[in-house]
């Protein structure tokens, strides 16, 4: 390929393949990427909080079960 | 919030969310814009840029405040997109037909057509990906040699070679089609 066949090859492709002009994201892509990292803070759910009731009101009425209980904690 | 860059960088280095959302919001638009010149695709480029950032996130704490998080982040982003390339080897259609859209918005000669135009983006999306990636960035962008180098972690010979390489490629595919650039 000659330098002159190289230039043609090269202002075909600027003809076939124009200058990008879109060059910001259309949202913002920070949650995306939180979710991507799984960087939430915690925050518990209903159900974490139901689980501690549970085991407080269950600690209350059977104390004898709270060893065990630590035990397998 | 931050006392300066290096401060930022440092914390970003320690794994602190706050500073790598700092790094995010101030590259974010850099490392998209870098990305779109090379997938050509918005939405592409908004999930690489994702995947960059996760990338640079997950290497943090190689990461050395010294060499500077531009110039690093764009590595990060060119070989992500690569990445994209790759596995996108099959979009050569959907590439052809975005790429004579934005042909068709941009001053164009008139000589050359656009069915010429299309075969000629067809057979760009036909390159090898680490070809593509070298010519689009060289050549159709425009970037200095040395900046494509130090983004494909590959030598200015190494980019030449493949510039060379890609646009013999391409006059080969374009002439079998009847095409003689």
């Amino acid at each position: 390929m000659n330098p002159h066949d190289d230039e043609r090859m090269r202002q075909l492709l600027h003809h076939a393949l124009p200058p990008i002009s879109e060059l910001e994201p259309t949202r913002d892509l920070w949650p995306a990427l939180l979710r991507k990292l799984d960087v939430h803070p915690a925050i518990p759910s209903w159900i974490d909080w139901a689980l501690v009731a549970g085991l407080i009101v269950f600690a209350a009425c059977a104390p004898a079960s709270v060893p065990v209980l630590l035990y397998y904690l | 919030m931050w006392d300066g860059e290096s401060n930022v960088l440092d914390e970003f280095r320690r794994g602190n969310v706050d500073a790598f959302e700092s790094l995010f919001r101030l590259h974010q638009r850099a490392v998209y814009a870098w990305i779109m010149k090379i997938v050509r695709n918005p939405a592409a480029a908004e999930d690489v840029t994702i995947e960059t950032f996760w990338r640079i996130h997950r290497a943090h704490a190689r990461f050395q405040p010294s060499r500077g998080f531009e110039g690093w982040a764009r590595s990060i982003a060119t070989h992500a997109a690569l990445d994209w390339l790759r596995g996108h080897r099959r979009e050569s259609e959907d590439f052809a037909e975005q790429a004579t859209e934005l042909a068709a918005n941009a001053i164009s000669d008139p000589a050359i057509s656009s069915e010429i135009r299309r075969k000629t983006a067809q057979a760009f999306a036909r390159l090898p990906p680490r070809l593509r990636i070298t010519a689009t960035l060289a050549v159709v962008e425009e970037r200095p040699h040395k900046e494509v180098a130090e983004a494909l972690g590959i030598s200015v010979a190494a980019v030449k070679v493949r510039v060379f390489r890609a646009l013999r490629r391409l006059r080969k595919d374009l002439q079998q089609q009847g095409i003689t650039p």
